[in-house]
């Protein structure tokens, strides 16, 4: 886009760049910049979403600079940012715009081919045609399209014990970044306890309830969906993994359990895996889930 | 009853007023959603032109849900002053339009005639709305409240403070409540939602807020966002609370999913009165959002605003210092894009005014609807043009616990320069006194956004 700019409105941005560096000390940080004159631009800049631009403070001489790092690092809020009058000053803003920018791109991004390959899932589709339409219509995210239910019934291994399959939900990003390290935990996990897993598989525009109308075609013990979470701020690599015990048709959300938030920095993948191996062996022994697990457990504990 | 009209030579005929009222609201998502949406944009004319025709009292006489099936009902219409009622009841809905938006009508005509609506009659007048007619006559309403330090006044705008934290540590939501304030943000409330709803965890976020209040003598009042009985019981065990919290729907049914019901809300006000830590005569605050009924299958296949418009019927039954509609969090089924987001908020404020309780507004919208902070920036100044008493106040707009993003701490006191309006008075001579903001410029000072002002 640096081409459409004037070259006043690039010594303009030049100066506020130069000035913000100064005044942070950045160009020691790493943020580089050669060039000014006009023809020779060159702009190196470091990643401002990187940790040490999120926890350095922007308020210009803070009566106690110490105090202000000390305040800052008790909450993951963006505190600490300054102001150019009373708005936000240039790089909490790009920041800001930057993680606003991956949460857009996760919400509609689809997912990269070569992870299906690799771990050879099929793809099947629930009954919303589109991104748009899977936003706007939450219950035809939870039903399976007909040529999905055919796709799955000549594919799949029917009367497992446990059925795995991941969903994009809000963030096929957070599918990307977690599969790979948490499918072959639970398979190991389930191959050592001696259980039968179905064939996985991934659907496209999925939500939660879905796992209720696979387990009709698969007819489960357990089935256990890997899903995107809603994308946080400049986070969307947040994965959950739902739960049920014979999920039938009118199963709800308190017939289910969850672990979530998983990814690196949240509930570590690898133990993700662990937790939902743990879960699938307590729901067998007790044939429940969601709240009839817990009070049965409780019941046991009392 | 017929309910029928010709456009371009076509008849449009409906069947009901809950089809009309439903088909002549502005597109949104949640209508669709709930199969009440006219199916073409000339239906929805032909759906507001009928609707302008409505006496209000075919509006009085069906009720979303009838009277005695329904206690938010009840509510509603036992608030009826008859005397007032009587003299509107043969208006359309197009005259109450009419009448709102002439020059002649003032606040105090506003302020005896809402006496004699309904929720459904100020649902209905929304619909025959423009965006600036809803900017409009909403400004023309003032509703002030008091509990420490007084609300609503023309010319000023307040900033709740939300310092909320992912784990409830309360050393990051006290960083957060001192950023916020150098920010000139807290006048509405310190307001905290905690992670964990238990009763310890609630006071004790209670007493932290709250000594920071009183260390600092600020005029203002703290809450913490758990269910309604968990405050109760806090207030009784001599918890300090400021105001006392709850969401609320528009039908019995999506209380009963609240887990709150009319008599529940009557005895935690009754509390409040006796053990609340403000001066009063205002100690409720509720929030509520369109959308929040049908999600909880408690519609009766009625449209999300008139259902939100009941909401703050029930609402006023409690004097509230405040209220707001968290207006872009349901997602984008119920509002899907800016455009659904900023009318929604113009036509929740705007009622609620009409209705006569204080509102603000949560401008807000979840990661995955079609929004972003420039549009919910856009509905901060419509608002605050419209008078809204107060918005959200966040670290750069950014909740790290709910995970969505509304107004920043910087929003009001830029809102207030573009503006020209004031913070609480009571809370800007507190300001003033800090030295964080500058009454005759009405601007924040060299000082403000330096959170350690208030560490000793």
């Amino acid at each position: 886009m640096i081409e459409m700019l004037t070259s006043q409105q690039i010594d303009t941005i030049i100066d506020a760049v130069v000035a913000e560096m100064q005044k942070q000390g950045v160009t020691a940080a790493g943020a580089r910049m050669s060039g000014r004159a006009e023809g020779a631009l060159s702009l190196d800049l470091a990643d401002i979403t990187t940790p040490a631009f999120r926890t350095r403070s922007y308020v210009e001489q803070p009566g106690k600079p110490e105090v202000l790092r000390a305040l800052m690092q008790t909450t993951p809020a963006r505190i600490g940012i300054g102001h150019a009058g009373p708005r936000y000053r240039n790089i909490p803003q790009l920041v800001f715009w930057a993680d606003h920018a991956v949460t857009q791109d996760a919400l509609f991004k689809e997912i990269d081919p070569s992870l299906l390959e690799q771990f050879n899932l099929f793809q099947v589709q629930s009954q919303a045609s589109s991104r748009q339409e899977y936003l706007l219509r939450p219950d035809l995210g939870r039903k399976l399209s007909d040529a999905a239910v055919k796709t799955l019934q000549e594919r799949c291994v029917k009367n497992p014990d446990v059925q795995v399959y991941a969903a994009d939900g809000l963030s096929a990003t957070a599918i990307e970044h977690n599969l790979r390290d948490v499918l072959p935990v639970i398979g190991q996990g389930l191959e050592q306890a001696g259980l039968k897993m179905g064939t996985p598989f991934y659907v496209k525009y999925g939500r939660v309830g879905l796992l209720n109308e696979v387990n009709v075609v698969v007819n489960a013990r357990v089935v256990v969906c890997l899903i995107g979470e809603r994308p946080g701020l400049g986070r969307a690599e947040a994965m959950s993994a739902y739960l049920g015990y014979r999920p039938q048709p009118d199963s709800t959300d308190a017939d289910r359990d969850v672990v979530c938030n998983i990814f690196n920095g949240g509930t570590n993948p690898l133990e993700a895996g662990a937790y939902v191996v743990e879960y699938i062996k307590r729901m067998l022994k007790h044939q429940a889930s969601g709240i009839r697990l817990k009070l049965i457990e409780q019941g046991e504990a009392n | 009853m017929l309910l029928r009209c010709k456009l371009f030579g076509k008849t449009y005929e409906f069947r009901d007023l809950r089809e009309v009222m439903g088909k002549a609201n502005e597109e949104k998502s949640g209508d669709h959603l709930a199969g009440v949406a006219a199916s073409s944009a000339i239906e929805r004319a032909a759906a507001k032109y009928v609707l302008s025709e409505v006496p209000l009292w075919a509006l009085y006489e069906n009720p979303v849900i009838p009277y005695e099936q329904d206690e938010v009902t009840r509510v509603i219409l036992d608030a009826v002053a008859q005397n007032v009622y009587a003299d509107i009841r043969n208006w359309t809905v197009g005259e109450l339009r009419e009448w709102l938006l002439d020059n002649r009508t003032t606040d105090e005509d506003i302020h005896r005639a809402q006496q004699g609506l309904t929720s459904e009659m100020i649902a209905a007048v929304a619909k025959l709305m423009s965006n600036m007619d809803l900017v409009l006559a909403a400004s023309k309403i003032r509703v002030v409240t008091h509990a420490n330090n007084t609300m609503g006044l023309m010319g000023t705008l307040a900033s709740r403070n939300q310092p909320n934290h992912p784990t409830d540590d309360p050393d990051g939501i006290r960083a957060e409540i001192y950023e916020g304030l150098s920010y000139g943000s807290g006048d509405s409330v310190i307001g905290i939602n905690p992670v964990d709803d238990s009763l310890a965890s609630v006071q004790r976020l209670l007493d932290m807020s709250y000594k920071v209040i009183q260390d600092w003598k600020i005029p203002t009042q703290n809450c913490v966002l758990s269910h309604v009985t968990t405050q109760m019981e806090a207030m009784k065990r001599g918890s300090p609370v400021g105001l006392v919290f709850q969401s609320l729907a528009g039908s019995q049914k999506g209380n009963d999913s609240f887990g709150i019901s009319v008599g529940m809300l009557d005895e935690a006000y009754e509390i409040a009165k006796k053990y609340a830590v403000v001066p009063g005569p205002n100690y409720m605050y509720f929030e509520t959002g369109e959308g929040a009924e049908l999600s909880a299958d408690a519609h009766y296949g009625w449209d999300q605003l008139t259902l939100e418009v009941r909401c703050y019927g029930l609402a006023k039954r409690y004097a509230p210092f405040q209220v707001n509609s968290v207006v872009g969090f349901i997602g984008p089924e119920y509002l899907y894009d800016a455009r659904q987001i900023t009318r929604a908020g113009l036509e929740d404020h705007f009622c609620a005014k009409l209705t006569g309780i204080s509102m603000g507004c949560d401008a807000c919208y979840t990661n995955h609807a079609r929004a972003d902070q420039n549009s919910l920036e856009n509905l901060s100044i419509l608002l605050a043009a419209a008078g809204c008493n107060y918005f959200m106040g966040l670290p750069m707009g950014d909740d790290p616990m709910l995970s969505y993003q509304s107004n920043s701490f910087h929003d009001a006191p830029s809102l207030r320069q573009i503006l020209r309006l004031r913070p609480l008075p009571e809370f800007e001579a507190w300001l003033v006194e800090l030295g964080l903001w500058d009454k005759d410029k009405l601007q924040l000072t060299d000082r403000a956004g330096d959170a350690t002002l208030f560490v000793r």
